[in-house]
């Protein structure tokens, strides 16, 4: 409790700094402001193009107030069709293939080979794009739904298995560890012991990702792996800015549908 | 020093909060409010200084009107009200000391406050105050490193800052255990008596109320049904407030706290 | 749980008869839809592709090993511009995001009833729609090249950071807010001292996680000619240089990590 009051009055007083080491601090602020000037350097930009583009993006945000969904309705349809489409069959899939590698995953359930296995089965599909994943497929399957049905069950695999298996780890093992007390077999323990606790979670990830797949389908088409991206893209080639922006629309009411819906399961499942 | 003209505050709800409430708090006096939950002891504090608005009647703080004063107004008017709070209600991310400063924000300006660059009197002043609570020690400490004593200290400190005439206090023992219930209460008074401040103190704890104050005020649903010195607090008064209970024990315990301390 | 009474015995059921019937219905339509449509992925699917595909694979395999490490030099560069998009665009992003969770939380809107539906409109439609198509857009208007790509990265990214941050806005501890009111703090005064403190740590923990990413949404953008490293993607795709497009694709692959890495140790270090 000693404080020397009186040396402290008249003493102008700091805040602590953050970073407390004033060389460390000062060659971070240094650091930073040279990226910062360096990176913006970098950056090339034809005014002259910006200026004639302005003209172009005033065309499209007008095209928002008249969308034209009639020209290309037809093609409208069949993509929003394909995306969905896309994005059911691969959010099951992805599901059905993620449960046994969620629990493969799972360090306190499973043996160590299949462990190691499943997690790096994890990483390989978290690290890579799903952009870049839909190219190779397409190179390897050909134009069309079918590789972006693959491209989203394999993403969708390395995120539902994550976040299952993260979820196992966690759950309270007094419940599993009784159920396997009476000598309950392996399947029976995740019957019983397991499944009654991440059930729920599951259901509720799961709608989480569909909503993500959904939206993710939507680009897909961009590199040739079917659905709504494809129609869009037409569009932009096209310049028909009006169809593009009905298209936009349509994403954007049908991402807020779906997320409202998810929500809603979510919120009755937990 | 301190009027309330037919205080009146009804909830949107349609609750009535505060019936017409009329009490005069001289220069210096410091006043237990006392009162079931949900009596209106909280909403009393807050309409006076207005983070309540108040449906009707008048604020009176020396000789102004605080119920119709614009936003600019009022803020300078805020300054001459100190208020303390149940759970301290720091900042607890910030360190002690800018919670301290914080109660000279009506004083400063925008850009010295983003800049921490209060006057080297406030900044003088912050650190008597902590040495006076004896936490000088832990200045730059951050507000959540504390115990609920230490930071309630803090708190008094950040309405003493403000240089105010009057103390607004929020059940300040609520989060406290009963031996630093007392201090924090001893504090307040002793600083009140320093600095002839006036204070409105609501407080669950009756006894800890007749130990320290003055006069002691009961308010039930909205109205006030007491009003005198704590010796007057009988079995009867207390009976009319918080309804039908055997309240011996409660004011014979007093009195024997009192030989203790 | 439900015990029934059967032939004058107790029988157990897990669940009671309306919820069986229920979940027997979602399930036989959940696998109608689902039949469906792997119909109409395999109707428009050449079969014959499909079963070529392991033949395929291995020969793009062959032609994609050993990658063509000497054109790493031509590398540096699109990755820098790579980075740049990410860090600037999260900046520029941030930028924007910030007032707009400020208007979008229930307890700092300065008008509930018309800025706040304004902003989440804004959170909404820039996070429904992803960067690639942004970049598209861009590109057709102002051109192809970094600033393209820059512009998309923030236009997505504004939305995710004001949905989370407003979110954040929203559970502040009210109390510490009104302290700072009562000492007659003014408007923005309270929201340097009593709302800022408080979501630090969030807007934090936001900005590093959008950057890590923006840094993997950066590297595809070139894709459609909104700068990057992508763009050597797309053209050794296009000139089948298949050594190329390897090298390519483990660059990301080490760039992804590093910015994992990255973030995670920065948010370790901030929480």
């Amino acid at each position: 409790m000693e404080f020397a009051l009186e040396s402290r009055i008249g003493q102008p007083w700091k805040r602590p700094k953050f970073i407390k080491s004033p060389v460390v601090r000062w060659l971070m602020i240094v650091a930073a402001i040279a990226y910062l000037i360096a990176a913006m350097y970098s950056i090339e930009v034809n005014w002259a193009r910006v200026y004639r583009g302005l003209d172009r993006g005033w065309q499209f945000v007008l095209a928002f107030v008249s969308p034209d969904f009639g020209s290309r309705a037809h093609d409208i349809r069949v993509g929003l069709t394909e995306s969905a489409v896309m994005t059911i069959a691969s959010t099951v899939v992805g599901i059905a293939i993620s449960i046994p590698i969620g629990l493969g995953a799972a360090r306190n359930i499973s043996i160590l080979p299949v462990y190691l296995t499943c997690r790096s089965i994890i990483a390989v599909s978290r690290a890579l794009n799903e952009i870049v994943v839909a190219i190779l497929l397409v190179a390897i399957f050909g134009f069309g739904p079918l590789a972006g049905f693959i491209t989203l069950s394999f993403a969708t695999i390395g995120f539902l298995s994550k976040l299952l298996a993260e979820e196992i780890e966690d759950m309270e093992k007094v419940q599993a560890e009784a159920v396997r007390s009476t000598g309950a077999s392996w399947l029976q323990r995740y019957v019983y012991g397991i499944h009654p606790q991440v059930v729920p979670r599951l259901v509720g990830l799961s709608m989480y990702r569909l909503d993500i797949n959904f939206r993710e389908s939507a680009v897909l088409g961009i590199v040739g792996a079917g659905g709504i991206g494809a129609t869009l893209n037409t569009a932009f080639d096209r310049y028909e800015f009006d169809t593009a922006a009905a298209i936009l629309l349509v994403i954007i009411a049908a991402v807020m549908v779906l997320e409202y819906v998810s929500g809603m399961i979510r919120a009755k499942v937990q | 020093m301190l009027r309330l003209n037919k205080l009146t505050k009804i909830y949107k709800t349609g609750d009535k909060a505060l019936n017409a409430v009329d009490l005069e708090v001289p220069k210096g006096q410091v006043l237990a409010l006392i009162g079931p939950s949900g009596a209106g002891k909280s909403t009393l504090i807050r309409c006076i200084n207005r983070l309540v608005e108040p449906t009707s009647g008048a604020v009176v703080l020396g000789d102004v009107d605080l119920t119709r004063l614009g936003s600019r107004r009022l803020r300078r008017e805020r300054r001459r009200m100190g208020m303390i709070f149940q759970e301290y209600a720091l900042v607890e991310r910030l360190t002690v000391m800018e919670n301290v400063l914080s109660g000279r924000l009506g004083y400063v300006g925008l850009f010295r406050s983003v800049f921490r660059q209060f006057p080297q009197k406030d900044v003088d002043e912050a650190f008597r105050l902590l040495d006076r609570v004896g936490l000088a020690h832990m200045a730059d400490k951050r507000a959540d490193e504390l115990s609920g004593g230490q930071r309630q200290r803090i708190g008094i400190c950040r309405a003493l800052i403000q240089n105010p005439a009057l103390l607004l206090v929020d059940e300040p023992t609520a989060s406290l255990d009963p031996k630093t219930s007392r201090q924090i209460m001893r504090l307040i008074t002793e600083l009140c008596l320093e600095r002839e401040l006036a204070a409105i103190v609501n407080i669950h704890d009756v006894a800890l109320a007749q130990m320290f104050v003055q006069r002691i005020v009961g308010l039930e649903r909205g109205g006030i049904v007491f009003d005198g010195p704590p010796s007057d607090l009988t079995e009867d008064v207390l009976t009319r407030i918080y309804g039908e209970e055997d309240w011996s024990e409660t004011i014979q315990k007093l009195d024997v706290e009192e030989d203790a301390a | 749980m439900v015990v029934s009474t059967k032939n004058g015995l107790k029988v157990w059921q897990r669940r009671d008869r309306k919820y069986q019937l229920i979940s027997w219905a979602v399930l036989l339509i959940g696998t109608a839809i689902f039949v469906w449509c792997w119909q109409e992925i395999s109707r428009s699917t050449t079969w014959a592709f499909f079963w070529d595909a392991p033949r395929i694979a291995a020969d793009i395999g062959s032609r994609a090993m050993p990658p063509r490490w000497e054109y790493i030099f031509t590398l540096w560069e699109p990755l820098w511009d790579t980075l740049n998009i990410a860090t600037l665009g999260t900046i520029l992003a941030l930028m924007m995001a910030v007032p707009v969770a400020f208007a979008a939380a229930r307890n700092t809107t300065p008008s509930a009833y018309f800025i706040r539906p304004v902003a989440l409109l804004i959170i909404v439609s820039t996070r429904s729609i992803n960067s690639l198509i942004w970049a598209l857009l861009l590109v057709k208007i102002i051109g192809p090249g970094v600033m393209a790509g820059l512009i998309a990265i923030a236009i997505r990214s504004i939305g995710f950071c004001a949905k989370l941050l407003y979110e954040a806005i929203e559970e502040i501890d009210e109390k510490q807010v009104e302290a700072i009111e009562a000492t007659g703090a003014g408007r923005w005064q309270i929201m340097v001292y009593g709302i800022l403190p408080q979501i630090m740590p969030a807007l934090a923990g936001i900005s590093v996680f959008r950057w890590d990413i923006n840094l993997r949404e950066s590297t595809v953008l070139g894709l459609v000619g909104a700068g990057g490293i992508g763009l050597q993607l797309q053209g050794s795709l296009n000139t089948l240089a298949w050594p190329q497009v390897s090298l390519i694709l483990l660059v990301i692959l080490a760039a992804v990590l590093v910015s994992e890495w990255v973030s995670a140790k920065v948010r370790g270090a901030i929480i």
